[in-house]
C-alpha cells in the first residue's frame, strides 16, 4: 500500500483528495439522496417518516387538494404555488435591483486611482462580512413605524408643514425586499468589479480615437467585457434569495411566506418531514433550472470564486 | 484621456450606495446607547456615570456605566457567553479540519491526475449552487435517520444517546466550508511557478522536502487566506446551525434570531457593534495579509 503510494502518481493525488471526497459525498450528496426518498413518504401523527413510494407531497404542492368546500373530490388549491410563484419572483426583482445598484458602485471603485481602490472595496467589505441576521434587525429597526425613516420623513414633512403619519413599512412585501437587496447587495458588487478592473484602459482610448463618446465606450466596451461579472453575481445573488427565510421572517412577519418559510415550518413547526422534503426539492430544481438557462446563455464566470 | 476620469452621475450613484450600505449599521451603532430599555424609540443617551443603575419607567437614567450601560449589561450575560464561546470552539475546529483537507484536496485537483478527479471538482460546486436551506434539511434527516437508528439498535440511554450539538454543527460546517477552502487554494496554485520546485529536485532535494521547504512557504499565503475566509463563514453561518445545532450548542447568530423574535433590548444593539468591530478588525487583518502576497516575492 505504502509503496504503491509512493510510486503512483495516480495513488497519491486519490489520497490527497479523498477526506474532502468523502466528507462532501457523505454530508453534501448522501442528505440530497435522503431528501430524496423521504420526498416520496408518508408522514406519521408525531413528525417521522414512513417509506413508501408516493406523489402526494408533490401533487400537493402543486395544487391539488382533497379539503374542498361544497364536497368536491378535489380541487385546486392555489396556497403552495402562490409561494413557489412569490418566491421565483422576489428573487428576480432582488436580482434586478441589486445590478442596478451595484453596477455604479462597482464601475467606480475600478475606475478610482488603484491607491484609492483597497480602501473603497474595504467599504463594501465591512457590510459583507457583518452578520447576516444583525443586518435584517438593522433594517427592522429602521423600517418600523417608530423607526428612523419615519422619523426622518416626518421631520422633512414639517418643515414643508405637510401633515405626515407614520408609514406602515415593516410586515410588507416591500420591507422584505429592500431588505433581500441590502443582504445580498455586496456579492454582486465583487464580481462586477473583478471583470470591470481586468478591462485594459487601452481599450477606452481605442474607443475614444475611433470617435465613440462615453455612452457608445461604455455600451461598446464596458458592458459586454464586464458580463461575465454580471453573471456570476446573478448566481451568488439569486440562488440564496431563493433560499433564504431569515429576511422574510424578520421584516415580513406572518404577511410574506416564501418557499424558504415553508420549508422551514415542515421541519420544526408542522412536522412533517415529507412535505418539507418535497418543497426542498423543487426550490433546489427550480433554482437549477434558472441557473442553467441562465449560464448556458452567458457563461459560467470564473469570478464566481473571487466573492 | 485620463482613465480615472468618472462622471459626476457615477460619483453621486456611488455615494448614494455608501449611504445605502452603512446607514443601517450606523444606526444600528447609534442604538446601542439608547436610554430606553424597549429600544423602540431613540430615547438619547444615557447621560451620567454613577454607583448604581437609575431607572425612570423604561428610561436608564444613570448607570456604572455611563452611556455604556448596554455594553455592561452585556458583559453580565452569560448566554452570550456561551453562544460565543460555542461559535469560536465551532469555527476553530472547523477552520482547521476544513483548511487541512481543503489543501490537500488543492494540491491534488491541481497537480494530479486520478480517476475520480472529475467527481471531486464537481462535488465542490454543490454549497454554491443549491440553497443553503436544502443542504441545512438534508444534513439533519440524515443526522437524524443515522442517530435514531442508532440508539434504538444499540439500546443507548440518557447521556450515551445520541443527538444534535457541536459536534454535528462543526461537521456540517466542515462541509461547506472546504470547498472555499479549496478553491481558493486551487486559484493560487494555478498562478504557481514551477521552476522553484525544479530547482530544489535538482539540487537534491526530495519531493516531501521539496513540499516542505519551497510549494508549502509559497503556498502558505493563499491556504491563510482560504483559513480566514472558512472562519469567517463559519462564525457567519445561520441557516446550516440553524438545522443541525441542539441544546447547549447555540451560536451567536442563532442566539440573536432567537432574541429578536421575543423582547429586543439595546442589548442587542451592543452585541451587534462588538461583533461588527471584530468583523471591522479581521477583514483589515485579511486585506493586509492579501497586500502583502499582491507584492513581488522577491
Amino acid at each position: 500500500m505504502l509503496q504503491r503510494l509512493r510510486e503512483s502518481k495516480s495513488a497519491q493525488g486519490t489520497f490527497l483528495a479523498l477526506p474532502t471526497t468523502i466528507w462532501l459525498f457523505v454530508l453534501l450528496i448522501i442528505p440530497l439522496i435522503l431528501t430524496l426518498i423521504v420526498s416520496f413518504g408518508k408522514r406519521t401523527p408525531d413528525g417521522g417518516v414512513i417509506y413508501t413510494f408516493t406523489i402526494d407531497n408533490y401533487t400537493r404542492l402543486f395544487g391539488y387538494s382533497t379539503d374542498c368546500p361544497d364536497g368536491q373530490a378535489s380541487c385546486f388549491d392555489p396556497l403552495y404555488v402562490n409561494i413557489l410563484g412569490r418566491s421565483l419572483s422576489l428573487a428576480f426583482n432582488t436580482t434586478f435591483f441589486v445590478i442596478g445598484l451595484a453596477y455604479p458602485l462597482a464601475y467606480f471603485i475600478a475606475r478610482a486611482h488603484p491607491k484609492q481602490r483597497n480602501f473603497y472595496l474595504f467599504m463594501v467589505l465591512i457590510p459583507l462580512w457583518t452578520n447576516f441576521v444583525i443586518r435584517v434587525y438593522a433594517w427592522m429597526m429602521l423600517l418600523r413605524k417608530e423607526g428612523a425613516i419615519n422619523i426622518i420623513l416626518g421631520w422633512v414633512m414639517n418643515l414643508f408643514n405637510i401633515p405626515f403619519t407614520p408609514l406602515e413599512m415593516l410586515y410588507t412585501p416591500g420591507a422584505v425586499l429592500v431588505g433581500m437587496v441590502y443582504e445580498f447587495l455586496p456579492f454582486m458588487i465583487l464580481p462586477i468589479y473583478t471583470s470591470l478592473e481586468k478591462i485594459e484602459p487601452s481599450l477606452y482610448e481605442a474607443a475614444a480615437d475611433l470617435g465613440a463618446n462615453a455612452v457608445k465606450t461604455f455600451l461598446r466596451v464596458t458592458l459586454p467585457l464586464s458580463m461575465p461579472g454580471v453573471v456570476a453575481g446573478t448566481i451568488l445573488v439569486f440562488i440564496p434569495v431563493m433560499g433564504t427565510f431569515i429576511v422574510s421572517d424578520i421584516l415580513g412577519g406572518r404577511q410574506v411566506i416564501l418557499v424558504g418559510n415553508l420549508i422551514q415550518r415542515q421541519f420544526l413547526d408542522a412536522r412533517d418531514p415529507t412535505f418539507g422534503s418535497a418543497a426542498s426539492l423543487i426550490l433546489m430544481v427550480m433554482t437549477l433550472i434558472v441557473t442553467y438557462f441562465y449560464t448556458r446563455k452567458f457563461g459560467f464566470g470564473e469570478e464566481i470564486v473571487v466573492a | 484621456m485620463n482613465p480615472f476620469r468618472r462622471s459626476p452621475f457615477v460619483i453621486i450613484a456611488a455615494v448614494l450606495v455608501y449611504i445605502f450600505l452603512y446607514a443601517p449599521i450606523v444606526g444600528l451603532i447609534l442604538y446601542s446607547f439608547n436610554a430606553s430599555r424597549t429600544n423602540v424609540t431613540f430615547e438619547g443617551f444615557i447621560p451620567a456615570f454613577s454607583e448604581r443603575v437609575v431607572m425612570d419607567g423604561s428610561l436608564v437614567k444613570s448607570s456604572p456605566c455611563g452611556p455604556f450601560h448596554w455594553y455592561c449589561d452585556l458583559a453580565k450575560n452569560n448566554d452570550v457567553a456561551e453562544a460565543a464561546g460555542n461559535t469560536l470552539k465551532i469555527a476553530f475546529v472547523a477552520t482547521i479540519i476544513s483548511t487541512v483537507i481543503g489543501t490537500m484536496s488543492a494540491l491534488a485537483l491541481q497537480r494530479y491526475n486520478f480517476k475520480m478527479k472529475p467527481f471531486s471538482q464537481l462535488s465542490l460546486y454543490i454549497p454554491i449552487v443549491i440553497p443553503e436551506i436544502v443542504m441545512g434539511i438534508g444534513i439533519l434527516t440524515l443526522f437524524s435517520q443515522v442517530f435514531g437508528w442508532a440508539n434504538n439498535a444499540f439500546n443507548l440511554v440518557g447521556d450515551a444517546r445520541l443527538s444534535l450539538g457541536i459536534a454535528t454543527v462543526t461537521v456540517s460546517h466542515i462541509a461547506f466550508m472546504v470547498p472555499f477552502v479549496t478553491l481558493v487554494v486551487q486559484a493560487r496554485l494555478q498562478g504557481f511557478d514551477k521552476s522553484y520546485e525544479e530547482a530544489a529536485m535538482d539540487l537534491g532535494a526530495n519531493e516531501w522536502t521539496t513540499f516542505r521547504r519551497v510549494t508549502f512557504p509559497m503556498i502558505l499565503p493563499g491556504v491563510m487566506s482560504g483559513a480566514l475566509l472558512a472562519f469567517t463563514l463559519s462564525l457567519d453561518d445561520f441557516v446550516i446551525t440553524f438545522f443541525t445545532n441542539g441544546p447547549g450548542s447555540t451560536t451567536l447568530p442563532i442566539y440573536v434570531y432567537g432574541l429578536l423574535r421575543r423582547i429586543i433590548t439595546p442589548q442587542v444593539n451592543a452585541l451587534s457593534t462588538v461583533w461588527i468591530l471584530v468583523v471591522f478588525l479581521a477583514v483589515m487583518a485579511l486585506q493586509i495579509l492579501q497586500n502583502r502576497e499582491q507584492k513581488p516575492q522577491h
